[in-house]
């Protein structure tokens, strides 16, 4: 994962963050659990990555003489309504499930985080106002949120992309807000403020490295969140455009074809779980590697 | 199947005759109804609904002729500007009020002004009526109107309780009274409609269930697989691609009907900005070219399992109204290719194809999307959801768009409003003085020979001119146990409970 | 106490007054003209102006924005755009459903979960936690839509067991209505019983850890006296605290279980008044959903300060 690139930058004025790197690498090494859960995201990553490459048939090429075939050596997944190679679909369909969830929580940490540092550093009218709007949206529910912005954005994999991150965004000011408040105080924070270091220097080099360990654990985490809702909003016909396939949207149409052809459903849903649990090991992993407390 | 009746009184009721069954028909709607006003209604299903609680003042028969119901007799002036109705005797409305001259003009009055009305453009070209006696009313029009009759077989023909709606005004339709075989009992909002067999109805010899339950569960499969554990006894709109697996049921029944309506794309020809910069909106040989790169018989095979009818017109090929002239085109991709050329477009051409983002018209647009590709035609498909689609179309924002029109009984319903210069649902912005002057004269008269005749040579320009691209005629199917009996299949898609029963 | 509640209660007042803005302009923010949603096929031009006169949506936003807040402050939350019921009376009709799901749901979570937490916390490090644990973990994980699907395939088409759909209300069929309930109910509890189980496990691992578990066990007390009585009533503090959190989830969760099970409730209505574009709904169920969970958050941290009193005097 990407963890390592802000922490080495933060420099030898961030000790704790330095010596944090090389436990956790240790510490992860060490569960079963979260090597499985990393094993399940990179195979689907690679397979996701691959897709343009992989001896396999188009993801939109029909084949009307082969419509909801069941699972066999010519179309080892089964073949879809309109006879298209399950296997294809799936493969495809990673790349727009893993993408959505890593894009949305992409957009989600690089709006929600400087917003929570901003009104942690500041306090004041700044964090008043933030916090209230922050609540605000976390009181709405998730997923209804995701919709209402899936719904104005019009439906389209970017704009659920961006649906998400967007009602993603308030879990991490929350958090980062929280983090920062915890860390303002320290004795490296302010004998850095005491010496004159400027604002920003000081908040890029001091308070971001050592609130990103719960933010990356809440990201993975997050991630998993967002491959199941952006497989929500497809399957309520809110996300990736036809003919090209996302997980939800296969599962969206499945459910018409329960009865003929259940494989159509099992996959996608499958696929959705294993990649989920991948990312959830990951972050539990994560976050006892990275937990002070249990060393 | 629920037949509710106690264990104690079952022997007794064996030994009598089962006309004594207290019965329930449990009916499962593809969508919740809307509000229970005909007046103000607008969903197919409540359609359904009313059809058991609201008579009309005619009917039709499966093959769309009109008959008699709560007006048994009818004439048209000479000038055709003038309809004299005769009306049934000796009916009541649900709270008692009596049925008379008074109570149609006051329904009549009702749809024509009531502010929330969505019925004053159906039967605009009335302008009042005439209380002959009680039995006898007079309706006048503005102008010779064909379509009338049909619109009395439906929602502006249904007879509300004058007492009703002067005490509810526009909340009639939280307890609507009308006067048809079962009256209202209660109202679950997204989970049921309650309605109670009505003793002193006209007809009650022909209706044998005591409560009918209207159930609305949106999904097909989960509708069917009610139908199969015995919770529901019937469901309207069975999947095509069920229906196989439901004939093969011995404890089913499956019946079906081509329906009134069409599936197909309205292509911008003329409507803001989706006509500016658009090849297909420019030449009509690009609308023909798509016109013929489409297998229609494929796609009812791939997408429906042949349940549905193939079409190219705005009634099936099997109405009394299509013409014969120009059958459903075979695919012919040589001849789309030369269009394409001759357009100038001898290395294809890209348009942009909206669709409702639900799985059946989007696998549609698939199977077209990827017919036509090898004709030259690169279709994208935008998946919206319905109420934005419908905007966009509104407004012009699209270069065509796949969408259905439920159907009318009366012809005109299905083309005037969209190609018609001033048609009040014109989306493509198709404009043609010609075919407005034969559109205005079909409406104009009630001779079969002389309306048919316009339609046909409407039909010869917008067959090349081909504002809209028909693709199919969608089937009305049901399911239901096998022991309901005496149902008869309209194609308007309602379930007329008058002679079913269940047998046991 | 009281002045604490009263300073979360004040700070709520602004985050509701935020939520009731965002609220109103979903309905400028959702593109898909509402009066065309409305008037269905009959949208000819005189229609659409008529309804849109009718409901006054030509006014001024601002305008509209008072007309709708202020009636909402009296309890009035506009009437349906399609059914032309009031939307109060249409949430408090949807309001026993919901609630009956979620404490359906709520029962297969606490009776799955807790028991779950305490048996992998006693047995730390043991094959049985492992298993506890990657369960709650694939509870989590999995996508409840396709659960349910997978359940109505399997338990409903397969086996003929449960009906998929079909719910009656508890006070007319209550067996019926029971088992109506049970899928969409066990679908709803997964996730929330895999999130309790993580939260016992781990308070009752510190509990474990704790003195007066050390001095319990040191009396010479049984194992299962000192688990159930002493360490369980400790560890069921943060517990009980992260339940009135769970309300948003059960929420959120029921929005795509009543969809797939066609059950009548606050989550169905929500998403067919989205896509009907029925503001007056969405707008009603948001506001109130969004209040009500503000106040369940209120309620969290005022338990955990009750049930925790260590903790009432730090500010």
């Amino acid at each position: 994962m990407s963890m390592s690139s802000p922490i080495d930058r933060a420099g030898p004025v961030a000790p704790r963050a330095e010596r944090r790197r090389s436990r956790v690498w240790g510490k992860l090494r060490t569960r079963p659990a979260a090597l499985f859960g990393g094993t399940l995201v990179v195979v689907f990553l690679v397979l996701a990555i691959l897709a343009p490459v992989l001896p396999i048939p188009g993801y939109a090429e029909t084949d009307w003489g082969a419509i909801r075939l069941p699972p066999s050596l010519a179309h080892p997944l089964g073949t879809d309504h309109n006879g298209r190679d399950l296997l294809s679909r799936m493969i495809w369909g990673a790349q727009a499930s893993l993408f959505a969830g890593v894009v949305s929580v992409v957009i989600a940490v690089c709006v929600g985080v400087p917003l929570g540092v901003i009104a942690g550093w500041r306090g004041g009218w700044t964090d008043a106002t933030i916090s209230r709007i922050t609540e605000a949206l976390l009181a709405v529910p998730f997923l209804i949120l995701a919709i209402a912005f899936a719904a104005f954005l019009g439906p389209s994999l970017t704009n659920a992309m961006i649906a998400i991150g967007l009602s993603a965004t308030p879990v991490f000011i929350r958090l980062a807000r929280g983090q920062t408040l915890a860390v303002k105080t320290e004795d490296y924070v302010e004998s850095a403020r005491a010496a004159g270091v400027g604002q920003l220097p000081t908040l890029w080099r001091y308070i971001l490295p050592n609130i990103a360990p719960p933010i990356i654990v809440q990201a993975t985490l997050t991630v998993a969140t967002a491959i199941i809702a952006e497989a929500s909003l497809s399957f309520l016909g809110l996300g990736q455009q036809p003919p090209a396939p996302s997980w939800g949207a296969m599962l969206n149409t499945a459910k018409n074809f329960m009865e003929q052809a259940p494989w159509m459903a099992i996959w996608p849903g499958a696929a959705i779980f294993l990649v989920v649990l991948g990312f959830n090991l990951l972050g539990d992993g994560l976050r006892d590697a990275l937990d002070p407390r249990e060393t | 199947m629920e037949f509710k009746r106690t264990l104690v009184t079952t022997a007794a009721i064996a030994v009598l005759s089962s006309g004594l069954q207290a019965q329930e028909l449990r009916i499962g709607l593809q969508d919740d109804a809307d509000v229970l006003d005909p007046d103000q209604s607008r969903t197919f299903v409540g359609r359904i609904v009313y059809t058991s609680l609201c008579d009309k003042l005619v009917d039709i028969t499966p093959d769309l002729d009109i008959v008699p119901q709560l007006a048994t007799d009818w004439s048209w002036s000479d000038d055709e500007t003038q309809l004299t109705m005769t009306l049934r005797e000796g009916v009541v409305f649900h709270d008692g009020t009596a049925f008379d001259a008074q109570a149609v003009a006051d329904n009549i009055d009702r749809s024509l002004t009531l502010d929330e009305s969505r019925r004053k453009s159906e039967i605009g070209s009335v302008t009042g009526t005439e209380v002959v006696d009680d039995l006898t009313i007079r309706i006048d029009l503005s102008q010779p109107d064909a379509t009338l009759m049909a619109q009395l077989a439906d929602r502006p023909g249904m007879m509300l309780s004058p007492t009703a709606t002067a005490e509810m005004g526009a909340d009639f339709g939280s307890n609507p009274v009308c006067s048809g075989p079962f009256s209202f009992v209660e109202r679950v909002q997204q989970d049921r409609i309650e309605l109670k067999r009505f003793a002193d109805y006209w007809n009650a010899d022909e209706i044998h269930f005591d409560t009918v339950v209207f159930l609305p569960i949106p999904d097909t499969t989960v509708r069917l697989a009610n139908l199969r554990a015995g919770d529901l006894d019937m469901l309207e709109r069975l999947s095509a691609t069920d229906v196989a697996s439901a004939q093969d049921d011995p404890d089913l029944t499956v019946m079906d009907v081509v329906a009134l309506g069409y599936q197909g794309i309205t292509m911008n020809v003329g409507n803001g900005e989706g006509a500016e910069d658009n090849p297909f909106a420019e030449d009509a040989r690009l609308r023909r070219a798509l016109h013929l790169s489409i297998d229609r018989g494929a796609i009812n095979e791939v997408v429906f399992n042949g349940a549905f009818e193939p079409g190219n017109q705005h009634v099936a090929p099997s109405s009394q109204w299509y013409d014969e002239r120009f059958p459903v085109p075979k695919r012919d991709i040589e001849a789309a290719r030369a269009l394409l050329a001759e357009a100038g477009y001898p290395d294809g051409v890209d348009i942009t194809i909206q669709v409702a983002n639900n799985p059946v018209q989007t696998q549609v647009m698939e199977v077209v999307q990827s017919m036509a590709s090898e004709a030259g035609i690169n279709i994208s498909i935008q998946a919206k959801e319905f109420a934005s689609m419908l905007q966009d179309q509104s407004a012009g924002a699209y270069q065509g768009s796949q969408v259905g029109w439920s159907g009318r009984v009366d012809p005109d319903g299905n083309l005037h409003p969209f190609v018609h210069c001033d048609g009040g649902i014109n989306d493509s912005g198709f404009c043609d003085p010609q075919v407005d002057e034969y559109l205005d004269a079909a409406r104009a008269s009630n001779e079969f020979d002389v309306r048919k005749e316009n339609y046909d040579a409407a039909r010869e320009i917008l067959n090349e001119e081909l504002p809209l691209i028909y693709l199919y005629h969608p089937s009305w199917i049901w399911a239901m146990d096998a022991r309901i009996e005496g149902f008869v299949a309209y194609p308007d898609g309602m379930i007329r409970l008058e002679g079913m029963r269940a047998t046991d | 106490m009281l002045s604490f509640i009263g300073r979360r209660v004040l700070i709520a007042i602004p985050t509701i007054f935020v939520i009731s803005v965002f609220v109103f302009m979903l309905q400028k923010l959702l593109p898909g003209d509402p009066v065309l949603a409305l008037a269905g096929e009959d949208r000819d031009p005189e229609t659409l102006a008529a309804l849109r006169e009718l409901y006054r949506l030509d006014d001024p936003l601002v305008v509209q924005y008072a007309h709708w807040a202020g009636n909402a402050l009296r309890g009035d939350l506009g009437i349906s755009l399609r059914t032309n019921q009031p939307v109060t009376e249409l949430m408090l009709a949807k309001l026993p459903v919901t609630f009956q799901l979620a404490v359906m749901a709520l029962i297969f979570a606490v009776g799955i979960g807790i028991p779950m937490g305490i048996l992998s916390a006693v047995r730390k490090g043991t094959w049985l936690d492992y298993i506890a644990n990657f369960t709650a973990l694939s509870g989590l994980s999995i996508p409840n839509f396709w659960l349910g699907i997978l359940l109505i395939l399997l338990v409903s088409v397969n086996l003929g067991w449960l009906p998929a759909s079909g719910y009656r209300a508890f006070s007319v069929d209550p067996v019926r209505s029971i088992e109506t309930m049970l899928m969409p109910a066990f679908v709803l509890g997964t996730a929330l019983a895999a999130t309790l189980m993580r939260h016992t496990r781990s308070a009752m691992l510190t509990v474990l850890k704790s003195d007066y578990v050390r001095t319990a066990r040191a009396k010479g007390l049984r194992e299962r006296v000192v688990i159930l009585k002493h360490a369980l009533r400790n560890a069921l503090v943060p517990v009980v605290t992260v339940s009135a959190l769970l309300f948003g989830e059960l929420l959120a969760g029921a929005v795509l279980t009543e969809q797939i099970f066609s059950i009548p409730g606050f989550g169905k209505l929500v998403v067919d008044a989205v896509f009907n574009r029925d503001y007056a709904v969405v707008q009603g169920i948001v506001l109130v959903t969004s209040i009500g969970f503000i106040c369940m958050n209120i309620l969290a941290d005022t338990l955990y300060i009750v049930l925790n009193p260590r903790l009432r005097y730090t500010p």
